[in-house]
């Protein structure tokens, strides 16, 4: 089967300005993916704009003199700088230039300056069924899983090339049949205390991601919705774990109004029953410095904290003074809110840094350290903070690492799973 | 010997040692752009270097940010002499797609099976314009 591209695609291809290059990129891509044709997109996330080197802002501003511009809303992921100046971004020079530079041609593109790996609590969420092209791991499984809108994992470069042509190969998770799952993950024996707690989500991620790798499966046994937060977590796990790009829970998410209806077949392939060892062990093996007796720092924020979960953070640290930085990695979104009522400067004077349109596994933020540990209660932080930052990491609640952080050592109260 | 192959991205002629990776690798963290070295501690060709050799991918993992790091290699002048895939990795194949967008050379890419990947193990090659892989004399 061969890719078949319309008149119209084909003049666009021919240009010789950036939208010619853009339409090329993505009919490439479509020809390797072996896509017999481009569909039409509603929308856009782009995570391209995060400096891995002086190619990718060169490619940016080469669309810029080639005239182009996005042909449907795109918001961005992080950047590698926090141009909102909330903290202290320790990128030397000429990289951090050629940061700025990449985070500027994606502007004058005509991307939202949205800055967040959680746009769709920035207001971007996708009609339920609508085909959309998004980057960046947690948001393209929270956009299939939890909205039902429809995308792959697109990458950097071929992100921005659907963003301008306003188009995608039609592959993949674009097509209804190929998002039904095969596999049913049973959280059914597991307390109802653990599943109503926070870290059951991160948790439970951690561990169907490892379990299901890229296939796509059905959560059975969750009683009620357990809150977008929670399911933002789930799916952020999931994808740092596994090649997640789109999970469903029966009764919780669009597309599984119950298990039978979102299987493939009448019978799943298998079925993976969570016994509360499996738990215990996914938790355990988030943490790399288990025996820790202080703990640097703690890191919250990825994805990129809501002002709910915001909320819960002043409420839990409740005016005290921090022995050590709580860093809360958010979008502009959310400080804007904050700004509000002086909330942004109490909670600074508590001790927490807040991270704006970046966050601390991207970007050196956190002191080089060597033998640092870093508490978290972020599946996606834990996964990655030791190999980006150096620090072990120690795994907990929200609640816990607040109260480690006021204490400047590790504090857990258990949940039974 | 010689084999015949699918160009998967046509580029540049190669010429070089070949380098069969055991196992598959994720580029974005595996291997360094600036350096072409390979990373990965858990890999067991870790330490070894990309650069300039026609390199065999039994298969890729990982990251979205493949590409990029591919592109970067290329214009960092430490880009493999040419990429012998198992099968087509769209993700990793963008990174010279893009390159020969901004006009920098880039090395072909082909398609072989991994079963014959281990008769060219250490051997010197040329990967032809057209896709021909032959063992020097």
């Amino acid at each position: 089967m061969s890719l078949s591209l319309s008149p119209q695609e084909q003049a666009i291809a021919a240009g010789q300005d950036g939208a010619g290059m853009a339409m090329r990129i993505v009919a490439e891509s479509a020809r390797l993916l072996g896509a017999p044709r481009l569909i039409p997109i509603a929308s856009a996330h782009i995570d391209g704009a995060l400096y891995h080197g002086d190619s990718g802002t060169l490619f940016a501003e080469r669309l810029v003199e080639g005239s182009a511009k996005v042909a449907v809303r795109s918001t961005l992921n992080v950047g590698a700088l926090d141009l909102m100046g909330c903290s202290r971004i320790r990128l030397a020079e000429p990289r951090r230039g050629m940061a700025r530079r990449m985070m500027e041609a994606y502007r004058k593109l005509g991307c939202e300056q949205s800055w967040t790996c959680a746009p769709y609590q920035a207001g971007h969420r996708p009609a339920l069924g609508s085909d959309v092209a998004w980057g960046e791991s947690n948001a393209v499984v929270f956009c299939n899983s939890v909205l039902g809108a429809r995308t792959n994992r697109y990458g950097d470069f071929l992100d921005i090339a659907c963003a301008i042509t306003g188009r995608a190969p039609d592959y993949g998770l674009h097509r209804p049949d190929n998002r039904r799952a095969r596999l049913v993950f049973d959280v059914s024996d597991l307390s109802p205390s653990f599943l109503a707690s926070e870290v059951a989500w991160p948790v439970l991620g951690s561990l169907y991601g490892r379990e299901v790798g890229n296939a796509i499966g059905v959560v059975r046994g969750v009683g009620s919705h357990p809150g977008e937060d929670a399911l933002k977590a789930f799916g952020a796990a999931a994808a740092s774990s596994g090649a997640v790009g789109l999970f469903h829970i029966a009764g919780v998410t669009p597309e599984a109004p119950d298990v039978e209806t979102i299987l493939t077949g009448p019978e799943p392939e298998a079925v993976i029953r969570v016994t509360p060892q499996m738990a215990a062990k996914a938790r355990a093996g988030l943490s790399t410095a288990a025996a820790a007796k202080t703990i640097d720092a703690v890191a919250i924020g990825s994805p990129h904290l809501s002002p709910a979960e915001f909320g819960s953070l002043e409420r839990l640290i409740a005016g005290r003074r921090l022995a050590v930085p709580i860093y809360a990695c958010t979008g502009r979104h959310a400080l804007a809110l904050l700004e509000q009522e002086g909330r942004r400067s109490r909670l600074e004077a508590s001790g927490v840094v807040i991270v704006a349109d970046t966050c601390v596994v991207v970007t050196p933020i956190m002191p080089d350290l060597g033998n640092g540990v870093l508490m978290t209660n972020s599946g996606k932080f834990a996964h990655y903070a030791p190999g980006n930052t150096g620090y072990a990491v120690l795994y907990a609640s929200l609640a816990d690492c607040v109260e480690s952080a006021v204490l400047g050592k590790p504090v857990f109260s258990d949940i039974a799973a | 010997m010689s084999a015949a192959t699918e160009i998967l991205v046509p580029g540049k002629p190669g010429e070089g040692e070949a380098l069969v990776l055991s196992a598959p690798i994720s580029f974005w963290g595996g291997v360094d752009p600036g350096t072409g070295r390979i990373a990965d501690v858990r890999h067991p060709q870790h330490g070894e270097v990309i650069s300039g050799r026609v390199l065999f991918l039994p298969g890729t993992i990982g990251s979205s940010s493949a590409s990029a790091v591919l592109m970067e290699l290329v214009h960092n002048g430490r880009a493999p002499a040419a990429l012998v895939l198992h099968e087509p990795d769209a993700i990793l194949l963008l990174g010279l797609i893009v390159a020969r967008e901004m006009g920098w050379e880039t090395p072909v890419a082909v398609r072989l099976d991994r079963g014959e990947f281990d008769a060219y193990r250490g051997e010197a090659l040329t990967v032809a314009a057209d896709g021909a892989i032959t063992v020097a004399a």
